[in-house]
């Protein structure tokens, strides 16, 4: 049968929206049983100690108390709780209670029992007895410094990934394509400048947590508020030093992931209870624990020199990035990957040489992890700033600049792993973009003549579509009694809607409408295998598993149909409602099929099929920012962000919509607000909603957001990727706003009143 | 202490430790559409209406509730589920672990603001946090709703 778009390219409401609205309890702290054993974490008052002694003898006799766990209670086999695919790039580095803690934060027991006010009571009462030790806190001394985060002979790295915990490296490498420095000796302008980007929160509302119990089969069972359940069952089984096939993960609804739960930041405190005690327990993260203990982005401090001749030819890109991966190396030497990979591609219609060095280091901070971006945000914001610099020193317009250098459909990009941009719209993406802002009017600035001006700015962005040669997206498929289908996915709906755009997909190609499908995701014990909701993975790759189980399941419908009607499958066909004779000598429904297949059947009516991809398609954006500052105080307000987004075809143009904006708003808040800092024994001071400021509906402006649409021909009916794209433009767009209004540049983010008032103070 | 009010419509008389907040009591008494987002006071999730008058419940003493009415989204559900749907419709439910409390005082501006501009919206619920939106769909949704057929 043919495939026709119909549910794809249509507002479809989320399959869970209801549910959603009228507040049924479907997410992980609303199904925990009730008798839960309540658990918590003792955390650390020191950036680096080690734990002397540790007393919990009192604190056991507190009524109520289960369990109290300290770093001689848990197996002494390091692994990582970075949501990876295995062998993880990540090096094992972790124990569940380490006898050394190395951030302020970092566990120290673990207290389970049946009140919250036990273990309130119960935490009080543990005395520990800590050698502090010297701590490393700036991300420019960790490489080679003598104080050592993991000095310990158990710490390991699978991978070749330029590691080595006796220099405090977590990762470093080269990448390189032609001499960069020879083109850039030759370049008539070189910009050489260094930016500096913090560990940002991914302030999902629902934090991390999870519950556990053991199910007959003396499994543990671990629901849990994740992206990758399947990552999951691997990471607790290592943590537990339990075969994985004792494990079993479910994820119900999720309130918000952006990547943060793509690393176990919970799970494993409230497994190892329960694998203890027996007991179902629960772990539920308080936002401070969520600010203080969890997996933001990494911060980095990124050198860019750029060189382009006088026309404004970008010939030559050299970033070297320092990247801060904290306490524990989850997705360290994977995200820095993606500050050079994902920002000077951006520019290979024209530059002849690049170079992309990078050292990921061990500090006693937070430990980072996976965000929205994923190292992407950081290089972009770099390079996209420098280029914007370029373009002030050239005195010529950022656009023209960029659509000058600017990468286009079929060209290679050697930057980007030796891809060819095969679907790309970037160039209407800043033609549409310009038009919105009305950028020729307004560029660079205009003076409101009430002690306030405006400026513009421009950003481009790029990312992928899953991480090519490793992801794996799977789904079943089965036609039930009265032809209905049921659709089981490994991918993570974290709020996302995939559960409902992957049905479209499904719907599309079975040619039924989107009721006809029953979703179900995810437990590892149902779900076909999927790596998870990451890398903007989700619609590229599992949506392309769709397309393959739909196809196959189509043959064994026919082939059963023909069975029925006595002929060959090649004599029959299928439309969606009926499988029929070619010749018209007959006909059965779906329906009839079904419900036949529930009697005397040999030939199950289902289908899985695995989805992986040699190459990674990247969704191209172009914003624009028009902000107002006040000359008086530096404070800058954000008037106006347009956004034209390519994301290949639009599968559901709603949510499109909305993940584009809700992006915008994550990196406006990165640009203007959400600020990281340190006392110096290493507390982080914005540890609760109260300092860490994400954006409210009065700070964001007016974001308007269109699409451009390419199509790609690998992906499902067109489709690359939109989670993360998103992100990307709006810290380097609103600095190079801000420049344009008053000539302050601001290469350490969040730009603040007080950065861009001390910048115009410096100027006078 | 033993407290008596009304949780939508029923009347309860339970007995409360004097430190619990109200936040977790009626959680406790099932009422799971009530959601912790930040414990200090920032995110607006956990928001209830006592006495018609949206409050945040995790800054609340339950001691409070007695001989009050409290009204969570369980209470009114017809009428989140009218609004419910246009936010849906916009796709701006997103993750849905902030719609409960906004969606709570949607409904209490609707009856306490006459024809709010867009800038009177935003004041309004400008303590409803949002991490997956940006807030334009839920705008978008919330002018659409009131100037629904029926509507104000």
């Amino acid at each position: 049968m043919e495939r026709v778009m119909k549910a794809v390219g249509s507002p479809v409401m989320k399959k869970d929206a209801m549910a959603l609205v009228t507040g049924k309890p479907v997410y992980t702290d609303d199904i925990a049983p009730k008798d839960c054993l309540i658990v918590k974490v003792l955390r650390s008052p020191h950036a680096h100690a080690l734990i002397e002694e540790i007393h919990t003898e009192a604190a056991c006799q507190v009524p109520g108390i289960a369990a109290i766990l300290t770093w001689k209670d848990v197996p002494q086999k390091r692994f990582t709780m970075a949501g990876q695919t295995y062998p993880e790039p990540s090096p094992y580095d972790r124990l569940i209670l380490d006898q050394r803690v190395r951030f302020v934060g970092d566990a120290a027991a673990i207290v389970a029992g049946e009140s919250e006010e036990a273990v309130d009571r119960a935490l009080k009462l543990i005395k520990v007895k800590y050698q502090v030790l010297p701590a490393v806190l700036d991300l420019r001394e960790a490489k080679d410094n003598e104080i050592l985060v993991h000095p310990e002979d158990t710490w390991k790295s699978f991978c070749p990934v330029g590691a080595d915990n006796k220099r405090n490296l977590c990762a470093s490498g080269v990448d390189q394509d032609g001499d960069v420095e020879k083109v850039l000796a030759d370049c008539d302008i070189i910009i050489e400048q260094t930016y500096h980007t913090k560990a940002n929160q991914q302030a999902m509302m629902e934090t991390f947590r999870a519950f556990t119990y053991m199910d007959a089969y003396g499994r543990i069972v671990v629901t849990a508020s994740t992206q990758v359940p399947f990552h999951v069952r691997r990471i607790i089984a290592h943590a537990l030093d339990i075969p994985k096939s004792k494990v079993r993960v479910i994820k119900p609804r999720i309130g918000g992931g952006f990547g943060a739960k793509q690393t176990v930041v919970a799970e494993v405190y409230p497994a190892i209870v329960t694998i203890k005690t027996g007991r179902p327990a629960k772990m539920v993260y308080s936002r401070y624990e969520s600010q203080i203990a969890s997996s933001p982005r990494h911060e980095m401090e990124l050198k860019v020199r750029l060189g382009a001749d006088r026309d404004g030819k970008i010939r030559a890109i050299d970033l070297y990035t320092l990247s801060n991966t904290g306490a524990y190396g989850e997705h360290g030497p994977t995200t820095v990957g993606l500050s050079g990979h994902k920002s000077i591609p951006l520019y290979s219609s024209s530059v002849e040489a690049f170079r992309f060095a990078y050292d990921v280091v061990y500090t006693n901070r937070m430990s980072a992890g996976a965000y929205r971006g994923y190292g992407a945000t950081q290089g972009i914001f770099a390079v996209e700033s420098a280029v914007n610099e370029l373009a002030e020193k050239l005195q010529m317009d950022p656009v023209v600049l960029r659509e000058k250098n600017m990468v286009r459909e079929g060209v290679h990009m050697p930057a980007y792993y030796g891809e060819t941009a095969d679907s790309c719209a970037l160039d209407r993406c800043m033609a549409k973009a310009k038009e919105m802002i009305r950028w020729d009017e307004k560029f660079p600035s205009r003076d409101m003549g009430n002690g306030k001006v405006r400026g513009v700015g421009v950003a481009m962005s790029m990312q992928g579509s899953a991480i090519s040669g490793v992801d794996v997206g799977s789904v079943t498929i089965k036609v039930n009694d009265d032809g209905f289908y049921s659709l089981m996915v490994g991918a993570a709906d974290m709020g996302t809607g995939c559960d409902t755009t992957l049905s479209q997909v499904a719907a599309d190609c079975l040619g039924c409408s989107v009721d006809d499908i029953i979703v179900h995701g995810v437990d590892t014990d149902v779900s076909p295998y999927d790596s998870g909701s990451y890398a903007s993975s989700t619609m590229y790759l599992t949506g392309g598993a769709v397309i393959k189980t739909c196809d196959r399941l189509i043959e064994k419908i026919i082939a059963r149909g023909a069975e029925t009607l006595g002929c060959s499958p090649e004599e029959a066909d299928f439309d969606g409602k009926r499988v029929y004779r070619l010749d018209g000598q007959g006909e059965i429904s779906l329906k009839d099929l079904g419900n036949q297949a529930m009697c005397n059947n040999r030939t199950a009516l289902e289908a899985t099929e695995s989805n992986s991809s040699p190459i990674s398609p990247p969704p191209f954006m172009v914003g624009m920012a028009e902000v107002e500052i006040d000359k008086e105080t530096g404070y800058v307000e954000l008037i106006d962000y347009v956004a034209v987004v390519d994301c290949g075809t639009p599968v559901n143009p709603n949510l499109v919509r909305v993940q584009t904006e809700g992006g915008l708003a994550q990196g406006i808040g990165m640009a203007l607000f959400e600020e990281i800092t340190y006392s110096p024994k290493g507390q982080m001071y914005e540890n609760s909603f109260m300092q860490y400021k994400i954006p409210t509906r009065l700070d964001v402006g007016k974001i308007r957001v269109e699409v451009e649409s390419s199509y790609e021909k690998t992906g499902p009916f067109g489709a690359k990727s939109i989670g993360e794209v998103v992100i990307n433009t709006p810290s380097p767009a609103i600095a190079s706003a801000v420049a344009h209004a008053v000539g302050v540049h601001i290469r350490e983010l969040p730009i603040t009143a007080e950065k861009v008032f001390f910048g115009m103070r410096e100027k006078r | 202490m033993k407290i008596r009010f009304t949780l939508n419509g029923t009347n309860r008389e339970i007995d409360i430790k004097p430190d619990m907040l109200l936040i977790d009591l009626v959680r406790q008494l099932g009422c799971y559409s009530v959601k912790r987002g930040c414990e200090t006071s920032n995110c607006g999730l956990c928001t209830v209406l006592v006495d018609g008058k949206p409050v945040l419940s995790c800054s609340t003493p339950a001691a409070r509730a007695d001989g009050k009415d409290v009204v969570t989204l369980e209470g009114i559900e017809e009428e989140a589920a009218a609004f419910g749907r246009f936010l849906a419709g916009e796709g701006a439910e997103q993750c849905g672990f902030c719609s409960p409390g906004l969606i709570m005082n949607v409904l209490a501006m609707e009856k306490e603001l006459s024809h709010p501009n867009e800038e009177e919206i935003k004041e309004y619920l400008a303590g409803n946090l949002c991490r997956c939106t940006g807030y334009m769909g839920q705008m978008r949704a919330i002018e659409k709703y009131l100037n629904r057929e029926g509507g104000q």
